[in-house]
């Protein structure tokens, strides 16, 4: 019988939704163990660093790296574990790209150690204690990892081998993931895999127009509903979301999740990441979603509509910020 | 430092006026500032905001797009999507914390040469008095886990 | 893949370029760049030697990549892809770096403006890189000509192009033809009478067999590129059938209705009376229209307005005229257009000070035209209102012309038409004339030695620009004049000049419509409104538009033998192209990679051309070549980079971004 396959599975500056989307492989899970033992998952296991320091380099078979790198800890982690393991694999769209904690690239580290520890409603520090990295006591120094002024992917720091996509990424493409591991069936490395070759319209279940369609007000999905009566020419099916006035990224976001969001009547986030070859997802989105304001040429027209989008950034860049070009805000 | 900075702009400017008007102000011999390096496209309709954002983490201080006057497009509305494309790359741009002056959308016909100039000359002094921009810098991408301690801030009670 | 090698070639433009640029520095720095093969400099790369030496180079050292960094591309680039096509590689294989439009020329510091072109060559070379070989396509050429406006200008190149055996269509938006010469009597400075050279060629146009005339017709909207234009033309409902009506005149005789009202009084005139003078309803435009066919004004027509008279049906005993004619749009397909829509002149009722439009006998030059044209409301006669004779008139020059609150320029004509009125006066009526003008301008064959014979003919010259004209009297003399006051710049005083008649000489200016006429054809129009031609001195009456040519007053103020030469080189450039029998068109444009295209068609409606169609079966969006104009809309808004510009791909253009701010990361 063949060796079982090592793996670890880490998260660093992440929810622990990646942890919980590899779950949902369900019964898989039972087949998972037929051939591989779990080296590394601080999630459901206590495996100390010094363990991992311990094994020889490459010990690791494969490592679902999940999480951005937010502070020092992520960084010196992500470095061991590049040693510690034959194929790195960066996991859901925070190893990606930085994911939704990168958006505090918009904010400066303390504006936002403020907020979480003196201004949130919630809080109860009248002290204003903030974290520090070292503090004395008697017993000797202690040190706490120290927080980065902004959050970068994982390849920012180390080579990685492969991408998963995804906040999360779901569970059928994880598990053909693990299948393809397991058989050793994997693409050159530097590949995104676990994604379909299209964009998110492809699987989606509403349809455009063909001719005509300008976008004159946009709409929030929190605030208004879509109209599922209205349909598309083509096909009859309802007619698509960014068509009605909804900031959808369905046209630029890799196919992958079988259009999960979409099913459920919400337009796409833009989770699964920018479509091959297309560098950065936000500019692209908000060059297709300007393209189709109806601004009949006029200035004054056109900026009323466009107003009308609250926070592009954040829309466009919701899980894409650590990989934008512009990567954080000019402070 | 501000004082001798020469910002460097870039300018994307459509074949058919902008980039004509451009060639105008040198038959005309007009003179403006040296600051800014045309890139020709066929229409404004091409100009994607990938190039502008790739433009600023190239190094550049400003970016300029010109194209021809609404209406007056070669290619009928080519521009009249560059509008909407814009206006929603301003808005983005001031949430990235780029001053408004460092990019502008200027519709420059190919009579206007001396359009030309002016934009460029008032593009140029006004950027020179933001300062240089910068981005290599404000990215921080080559010294990855830059850091200071967090500070006590204002509203602190440590401050108080 | 092999590494491109890269030859970078910079012009000194004589001292163009080199008096300013650096251009060792701008070759040396080229040497470093990536997969430079070779840099180096000349005089004038544009120049056979010049030329010569790529094509060499090209050989020798095996090149797969020309940049010339010299003047704009929209200058030379032909030029330079010819080379390479002589030398055997892709055409599409060359970049231009502008260094001379965009740098030396517009920069004062030269040190400045040689950073500036190495960083244009930096960016021409990161480009270069990734430019790919394309294939131009070959369409069709429609050997038909489409000619808008049927001045002399467009009669001239209707019967230039209908003679060498090619279809001609002459779109004329009055009645008749003729423009503005057909309302002349004499023209400057042979004095040949204007009708005696005009009607023959009028009239050559109505019987060609090779020209449809659509006069009282409109160009409504152009589809199609060079060689293969799809034209509309509405032609408007005259009332009368051209086919049947011979020109006799029975029904404007019978009709009751006046369309201008003779005057009461028999020996008063109208000055401002339009062309004709008192017209009926049904009226021809003048006795030389072509086609010989008379129009009804539907504002005047007693019909039109209450239903009932019809007069002129029973009038007309070949049953020609029908009232419920209507408009009719034609589709007309040609390979070329030439416009030669002309001019109009300037409201000089603009200019209060001068009195018209208030004061009698203060009349425009194209009313005093009409006035002396035999056929004109006078008979050609020279008469004031009262319609006596004049005894002293007054020429006044540049009215909105070299007049910065109106016109910069100066219309060319008017100082030679002013003469010609100046001999008309006193040929006709011996008065006494005053010419006030500020230079004289007769920079024309024939025109100084007519300046001269006028200055014999006895004609006051005061040179000076005319203040204003009143009919206030100071002095007795002046009683029951107009007087007209002025500085004569020569004596140094002012002067008041009673006189019996004034003639402004209006500016010519662009047409009213010509925006929207710009718009309609792709044509650029120049600060005061003239359509602007490629190159002003190489390619006079080519525009940016291919296949569409410009010629006559519409391209800026000119006389009539400036008009007619360049309507015969348009009509000449449009044959050259007809005989080649094919247009070539650029093999660039848009491509949608089929791999990678989602379906989510967005682009679709970005095409202004509809070149996209949506295959409903792959689920994926397509180009159609023959309708793509290669403007990269629909490339910039593909939200999956799906669609690939042809010679303006991403990749070429981030890295001629990356390019021209190589120094800006330093
Ligand atoms: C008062 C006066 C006197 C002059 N005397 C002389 C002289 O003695 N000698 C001389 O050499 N020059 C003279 N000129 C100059 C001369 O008039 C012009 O050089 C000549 O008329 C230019 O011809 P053109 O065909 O370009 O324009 P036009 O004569 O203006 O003809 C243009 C034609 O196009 C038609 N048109 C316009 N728009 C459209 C449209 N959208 N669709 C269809 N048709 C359209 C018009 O109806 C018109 O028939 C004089 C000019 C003026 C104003
Ligand atoms: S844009 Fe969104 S709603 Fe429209 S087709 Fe694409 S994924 Fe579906
Ligand atoms: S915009 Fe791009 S992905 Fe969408 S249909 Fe067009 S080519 Fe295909
Ligand atoms: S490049 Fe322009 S003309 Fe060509 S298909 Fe795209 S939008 Fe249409
Ligand atoms: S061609 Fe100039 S904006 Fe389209």
């Amino acid at each position: 019988m063949t060796q079982k396959l090592k793996v670890g599975i880490y998260w660093a500056a992440s929810c622990g939704g990646c942890e919980i989307a590899t779950l949902e492989i369900a019964e898989n899970i039972l087949k998972f163990i037929e051939v591989a033992d779990l080296v590394l998952c601080p999630c459901i296991a206590d495996f100390k660093y010094d363990d991992v320091r311990a094994y020889p380099d490459g010990y690791i078979d494969v490592c679902f790296f999940n999480g951005g790198i937010r502070n020092s800890e992520a960084k010196e982690i992500a470095e061991l574990l590049r040693k510690k393991s034959k194929t790195l694999v960066a996991f859901g769209a925070c190893a990606n790209w930085g994911g939704i904690p990168a958006l505090a690239n918009l904010y400066t580290k303390d504006a936002m150690i403020e907020r979480s520890y003196i201004t949130t409603e919630s809080n109860d520090n009248p002290q204003g204690t903030l974290p520090q990295t070292s503090y004395k006591m008697p017993e000797g120094e202690l040190h706490l990892p120290k927080l980065f002024d902004s959050v970068h992917k994982l390849d920012d720091v180390v080579d990685v081998d492969y991408y998963v996509p995804g906040c999360p990424p779901v569970a059928k493409q994880i598990w053909s993931c693990i299948e393809a591991i397991a058989a050793g069936k994997l693409p050159p490395k530097g590949s995104v895999i676990g994604v379909g070759d299209k964009s998110v319209c492809d699987e989606c279940p509403f349809e455009k127009k063909t001719e005509g369609v300008r976008i004159s007000k946009f709409k929030r999905p929190h605030l208004e509903k879509p109209d599922l009566t209205k349909k598309a020419e083509l096909n009859n099916k309802p007619q698509c979301l960014l068509e009605q006035g909804f900031v959808c990224m369905g046209s630029a976001t890799r196919s992958g999740c079988e259009a999960q969001c979409l099913k459920a009547n919400m337009p796409c986030r833009g989770c699964y990441g920018p479509a091959e070859g297309v560098e950065d997802q936000g500019a692209k989105i908000a060059s297709a979603i300007g393209s189709l304001v109806d601004s009949q040429g006029n200035s004054e027209r056109s900026a009323e509509i466009v107003a009308q989008i609250v926070d592009p950034v954040g829309t466009f860049y919701r899980f894409g910020m650590g990989n934008s070009m512009l990567r954080v805000k000019k402070l | 430092m501000t004082q001798n900075f020469e910002p460097k702009i870039l300018g994307i400017f459509c074949n058919w006026c902008s980039y004509t008007g451009a060639d105008l102000a040198g038959t005309s011999r007009m003179k403006y500032a040296p600051n800014m390096r045309i890139v020709r496209v066929m229409c404004s309709g091409r100009v994607d905001p990938q190039f502008i954002l790739k433009a600023y983490k190239e190094g550049a201080d400003g970016v300029l797009v010109a194209g021809c006057h609404p209406g007056d497009c070669h290619y009928i509305e080519g521009n009249f999507k560059t509008i909407g494309r814009m206006q929603i790359l301003e808005k983005m741009l001031a949430q990235f914390g780029i001053e408004k002056e460092r990019f502008r959308l200027e519709w420059i016909s190919a009579a206007e040469g001396d359009r030309v100039m002016h934009v460029v000359n008032e593009m140029t002094t006004q950027v020179k008095k933001l300062g240089p921009l910068n981005w290599k810098e404000v990215s921080r991408s080559k010294d990855i886990g830059h850091c200071e301690e967090p500070k006590a801030t204002k509203q602190s009670p440590l401050n108080k | 893949m092999t590494n491109p090698r890269i030859g970078v070639y910079v012009c000194h433009c004589g001292t163009n370029i080199a008096g300013k640029v650096k251009v060792t520095d701008v070759v040396e720095h080229a040497k470093k760049q990536p997969n430079v093969v070779l840099a180096k400099e000349y005089k004038f790369m544009c120049s056979e030697p010049g030329q010569a030496m790529i094509v060499e180079d090209i050989k020798k050292e095996k090149l797969d990549r020309i940049i010339v960094a010299a003047c704009s591309p929209l200058m030379h680039e032909k030029t330079f892809r010819k080379a390479l096509e002589k030398a055997g590689i892709n055409k599409y294989l060359f970049q231009m770096a502008n260094i001379r439009e965009h740098c030396s020329w517009v920069h004062e510091d030269g040190a400045a403006a040689t950073e500036k072109a190495k960083a244009l060559v930096t960016g021409a070379i990161y480009r270069a890189q990734y430019v790919e070989a394309l294939n131009d396509r070959e369409a069709p050429m429609n050997p038909a000509t489409l000619i808008v406006g049927g001045g002399i200008a467009g009669i001239q190149a209707a019967l230039d192009i209908a003679d060498s055996g090619r279809q001609v269509y002459l779109v004329e938006k009055e009645p008749s033809i003729g423009g503005h010469m057909a309302q002349f009597d004499k023209t400057f400075p042979t004095l040949d009478c204007a009708a005696c050279i005009l009607t023959p060629k009028m009239v050559s146009i109505g019987q060609h067999p090779n020209i449809t005339l659509l006069s009282y017709s409109e160009v409504e909207k152009i589809d199609g590129y060079v060689g293969n234009f799809k034209v509309g033309v509405r032609m408007k409902a005259r009332y009368v059938d051209p086919k049947k009506c011979n020109g006799c005149g029975d029904c404007w005789q019978k009709c009751p209705a006046w369309r201008v009202e003779k005057p009461k009084g028999d020996k008063k005139v109208v000055h401002n009376a339009l062309t004709l003078g008192p017209t009926k309803a049904i009226y021809m435009p003048t006795l030389q229209s072509v086609p010989n066919v008379p129009v009804i004004d539907k504002k005047s027509c007693i019909y039109f307005k209450n239903g009932k008279c019809k007069i002129c049906v029973k009038a007309c005993q070949k049953d020609a005229i029908n009232h419920e004619m209507t408009d009719v749009v034609m589709d007309i397909d040609v390979g070329n257009i030439i416009v030669t829509t002309g001019f109009k002149t300037f409201d000089v009722s603009k200019m209060p000070q001068y009195g018209y439009g208030k004061l009698p006998n203060v009349i425009s030059s194209i009313e005093f035209e009409r006035m002396n044209c035999s056929s004109g409301a006078t008979g050609g006669q020279v008469l004031c209102q009262n319609g006596e004779a004049p005894k002293s008139i007054a020429i006044l020059h540049c009215i909105g012309s070299r007049d910065k609150e109106h016109h910069e320029y100066c219309s060319r004509v008017c100082c030679m038409y002013a003469l010609k009125f100046a001999h008309l006066v006193k040929e006709k009526t011996g008065a006494q004339v005053y010419d006030f003008y500020i230079d004289m301008r007769a920079a024309g064959k024939g025109y100084e030695e007519f300046y001269n014979r006028l200055l014999e003919e006895g004609v006051r010259f005061i040179r000076g620009k005319a203040a204003s004209v009143t009919d206030y009297a100071v002095f007795p003399e002046e009683e029951g004049k107009l007087i007209v006051r002025c500085e004569d710049t020569l004596v140094g005083k002012v002067r008041r000049i009673p006189v019996d008649m004034v003639v402004l000489c209006s500016a010519l200016e662009a047409n009213a419509d010509a925006p929207e006429f710009a718009r309609l054809l792709k044509l650029c129009q120049g600060k005061e409104g003239w359509f602007t031609e490629k190159h002003p001195k190489l390619a006079p009456v080519s525009t940016a538009s291919d296949g569409i040519y410009i010629a006559g007053c519409c391209q800026g103020p000119k006389d009539i033998p400036d008009t007619v030469a360049q309507a015969s080189a348009a009509a000449a450039q449009v044959l050259t192209a007809i005989a080649k029998g094919k247009v070539q068109i650029e093999g660039v444009g848009a491509e949608i990679i089929e791999e990678k295209c989602t379906g989510c068609k967005i682009c679709n409606d970005m095409c202004p051309y509809k070149a996209i169609e949506f295959d409903a079966v792959k689920h994926k969006s397509k180009v159609n070549d023959a309708l793509c104009k290669a403007c990269g809309t629909c490339v910039a808004a593909c939200p999956c980079g799906a669609i690939k510009a042809k010679h303006f791909t991403d990749e070429q253009i981030m890295h001629e971004i990356e390019g021209v701010l190589y120094d800006a990361k330093l």
